[in-house]
């Protein structure tokens, strides 16, 4: 038998030196006998043997052992050294096996460490104490587990400025602002009484209750009776309990008051703008001709000169467009002006819109995905697509895609049969070619960059036949 | 008044407020000065005997309103006591409280006085003197009110972590009949601007933008809609402005209540299934269309979404443990994100029997009808007895608020 006698409960570097030395001399866990300060079995007085030389552990293993060092279990250094053996043995991922008891006991200590960590950074409280021109906040805890080493890195984080204390049935951790220091254990007498701002938070937690919903029990999972006692705002509990009742009962036999019922929304309208040009794109902000916008954020209305030569429709609004409230802003827009760049045209000159002006698309968890417009959408929307027409009154109208084809032509269309050719329409010629998110949607390669090409060809004939549109429209 | 008077009536007509988050947000300490830190994951420093979380000071700046949205404590036609925080008394508690490590932070909300303006910008000036006078490090939420100048919001989200704007209802229908000066297109569009804000590209040395992101709430049960009607809202809001958490408040009575309102609570156990279909939704691969609502678009309250869901399609299991896919097995009543990991990882070792599914943590009860495992194929008497039993134990009522 080899006896380990470690320097106090939570003797990392003495556990770390000790294994090794028994792992690299073979010595199996049943020949150890661990203890923290003095010897557990006198029968047991071999030290670990010498030995030189180490071994590597897989990284989980050594932050789980770090974990449950800190257990309050006397088997937890044996327990620790049966997993380090398997794995020294070969059992290199010991700890997936989740169903094994020695592996379901280790995970269960640590995460009832990490409970108890939790619950300490969440139930110290400091009690402030002056003592002539010094301050020090100074807190009673009674953790489970041996956590105060390993727990005081994160009170120094927070509390950097501050001079505190934390003193503990085990150990007492000082921190002056500059230096930690660990000292013996403490009695709850050594931390003073009461300070003015416990008052205060008792009645704030008695405030921020709510009496009629009352859930002991799930008060309790979460901040069980043993951290009652040094908990100042945990005086207030019974009564709050108790009266809960009474009070939610009040509420409800208190007369009504009978306010009388708001008539519709009592919101600012906005004043009459001062044309009819203005007063549409006001009023379209408004539009609840089909459903779409119960979803959307806001109406996307066109963009651009209202005395361009060259109009743009689109289908409807992206994720992006709807977000900004402008159109092709998106990656599709970002393409669309690397396209017209490509072919000359310039789309600060050009008005852009959409056939539909509200984002249709369907939710797939944080994402928002295009859905195509129905025939009868885009009829209610050809309201305002109609009124931009009249009011820009193109010479060439671009019709990106399906949708904005059926929305001006009135038929259904077949892009790739009838694209990059010039149309008639009653005031001015249109040419009919893809939606750049098509391009986007392509698979390979190879077919993104031929029908790239081919948009901006597309783009091209637009640019000859309309001719040099800098100058804007000639009437 | 007194300063203890004013918190008195400030927590109170805070606590409506379901949200408590103060996890999700950059990492920061104090060891280069200032106070406080946050480190990923929030705290809960206490737990009132309603069971809500007490992680951050929740209060509002002034409980005067000039709004008479009729479900709220604080409205204008009712006649709570008022009072009113200055911005030094809210710094001063939300530090004290804090340095005796009561709280994470500030949650701090208002009634709108004078104008939007005039309180958004009151709320600001209390997160930028803790900022930038005091060092604080710890988490601020913010309420934002949709009708602020949007340089204010701006303002805001620099000194902030979480903004959140409460929908309160899932339709303008809704806001309409209980909240008139709420408008619902106003605030999908504040909270695009936030999304915007919040996604935009870091640059160097310029402080985050809110980076726990934003959030909301809708309150259930003082208007008539339905819990697909509130799931559809969610999904929308969700997926439009990539929000953190969509909260759920069953409404709740308050004093002085309008005649306007139902006249009995609704029950928190709607509240409980809205939350779980929220996450079934969320990290369980299940879509809208697929929540078991009944033809009155609720959810059942007599057995959570999932097992609904699992008894109306019964074609989907048994599923194997050891060899169903990731998809498959979140599907399964029981068993959660976490279980359905550890499955994973275990089987890699060894097939699953039934005592190694216990030893993972998770109620045999629960799982073992729907399940195959290496000792145990489920009897098809077995999902039929469930059914007739699950509501039974589960059937909606005082006692079983208790005990979720």
């Amino acid at each position: 038998m080899h006896a380990v006698v470690l320097a106090h409960e939570v003797d990392w570097q003495g556990f770390r030196a000790a294994v090794r030395k028994l792992a690299v001399a073979g010595v199996a866990p049943e020949h150890v006998v661990w203890s923290v300060r003095e010897a557990d079995d006198l029968f047991a007085q071999d030290p670990p043997p010498e030995a030189v030389g180490g071994f590597v552990l897989p990284r989980n293993l050594v932050s789980l052992a770090e974990t449950v060092i800190q257990a309050r279990d006397p088997s937890r250094f044996a327990l620790l050294y049966r997993l380090i053996w398997r794995a020294h043995r070969g059992e290199r991922h010991v700890l997936e096996r989740i169903t094994d008891p020695d592996v379901d006991r280790a995970r269960r200590l640590a995460q009832s460490i990490r409970r108890d960590t939790h619950k300490m950074r969440a139930f110290v409280r400091f009690r402030v104490v002056r003592d002539g021109g010094l301050t020090r906040h100074v807190a009673w805890f009674e953790p489970q587990h041996f956590i105060v080493e390993s727990n005081a890195g994160f009170f120094i984080r927070r509390f950097a400025g501050m001079k505190w204390s934390i003193l503990t049935p085990y150990r007492s951790a000082h921190w002056d602002g500059q230096e930690l220091c660990f000292t013996e254990g403490a009695r709850p007498s050594d931390v003073p009484d009461d300070d003015q701002l416990a008052e205060y938070w008792r009645v704030y937690f008695a405030s921020i209750f709510n009496p009629a919903r009352l859930k002991v029990g799930a008060m309790q999972s979460e901040m069980p009776r043993k951290y009652w006692k040094n908990l100042p705002e945990a005086a207030a509990i019974p009564e709050l309990v108790a009266g809960a009742a009474a009070r939610t009962q009040a509420m409800i036999e208190q007369p009504r008051l009978s306010d009388p019922l708001p008539s519709g929304r009592r919101r600012v309208v906005a004043p009459r703008a001062n044309s009819a040009w203005g007063q549409a794109v006001q009023d379209a902000k408004g539009c609840r001709r089909c459903e779409i916008h119960r979803h959307a954020t806001q109406i996307v209305f066109g963009e651009g000169p209202l005395d361009a030569a060259i109009m743009l429709i689109g289908e409807q609004p992206g994720d992006h467009e709807d977000i900004a409230g402008k159109p092709f802003v998106g990656p599709a827009g970002q393409l669309l002006d690397q396209a017209l760049a490509e072919a000359g045209l310039d789309r600060a000159a050009l008005y852009v819109t959409n056939a539909v002006k509200h984002f249709k698309y369907v939710s797939r968890g944080r994402r928002r995905l295009h859905a195509r417009p129905d025939a009868g959408e885009i009829q209610a929307c050809r309201w305002w697509l109609d009124i931009e027409r009249a009011e820009i009154a193109p010479r060439m109208t671009v019709l990106l895609g399906a949708s904005a084809g059926e929305a001006v032509l009135g038929r259904k269309v077949e892009v790739l049969r009838e694209r990059g050719v010039a149309m008639n329409l009653a005031d001015g010629l249109a040419v009919l070619t893809v939606h750049p998110s098509f391009l986007l949607r392509l698979p390979d390669e190879a077919a993104r960059r031929r029908e790239y090409a081919a948009f901006v060809a597309d783009l091209r004939l637009v640019a000859r036949l309309a001719g040099p549109i800098s100058a804007g429209k000639e009437n | 008044m007194e300063l203890l008077d004013k918190l008195a009536i400030l927590a109170d007509a805070a606590k409506y407020d379901a949200s408590c988050a103060s996890s999700g947000t950059q990492l920061r300490d104090s060891r280069s000065g200032g106070l406080g830190s946050t480190e990923g994951a929030g705290i809960c420093h206490a737990y009132a005997p309603d069971g809500r979380c007490i992680s951050l000071l929740k209060i509002l700046l002034t409980n005067a309103c000039m709004y008479d949205c009729l479900y709220c404590i604080n409205r204008r036609s009712s006649n709570v006591a008022r009072a009113r925080f200055s911005v030094a008394e809210v710094v001063e508690l939300t530090l004290g409280f804090y340095r005796r490590n009561c709280i994470e932070g500030l949650f701090l909300s208002s009634g709108i006085i004078r104008s939007p303006d005039h309180t958004m910008r009151q709320l600001v000036e209390v997160a930028r003197t803790l900022r930038e006078e005091h060092g604080f490090r710890g988490y601020i939420h913010l309420k934002t009110i949709p009708e602020a100048d949007p340089a204010l919001l701006a303002e805001a989200g620099l000194y902030a972590d979480r903004l959140s704007i409460n929908v309160e209802m899932p339709t303008q229908a809704g806001l309409d009949a209980l909240a008139p000066e709420k408008d619902l297109p106003g605030i999908r569009q504040t909270m695009a601007r936030l999304r915007q804000a919040i996604e935009a590209p870091r640059v160097k040395g310029v402080r985050r933008f809110a980076p726990a992101g934003q959030s909301t709430q809708m309150i259930v049960g003082a208007d008539s809609s339905s819990d697909a009607e509130i799931l559809g809202a969610s999904t929308s809001l969700y997926s439009s402005y990539g929000l953190r958490r969509v909260y759920y408040s069953a409404f709740s009575p308050i004093p002085d209540a309008s005649s306007a309102l139902p006249p009995r609570p609704a029950p928190l156990l709607r509240e409980h299934r809205l939350y779980q279909a929220d996450w079934l939704l969320r990290f369980y691969g299940f879509v809208q269309d697929e929540m078991p609502v009944g033809a009155d678009g609720n959810l059942p309250l007599g057995m959570d979404p999932k097992l609904a869901w699992a008894l109306a399609h019964r074609e989907a299991f048994p599923v194997d443990v050891n060899t169903a896919g990731r998809e498959a097995l979140l599907r399964v009543p029981g068993l959660g994100v976490r279980s359905v990991e550890r499955i994973l990882v275990a089987r890699r070792h060894s097939r699953l029997r039934l005592d190694d599914l216990a030893r993972l943590r998770l109620s045999l009860a629960k799982v073992q009808p729907f399940v195959v495992a290496a000792d145990h194929v489920p009897r098809v008497t077995d999902s039929v007895r469930l059914e007739c039993v699950l509501p039974r134990l589960g059937r909606p009522g005082a006692q079983l608020e208790l005990f979720h």
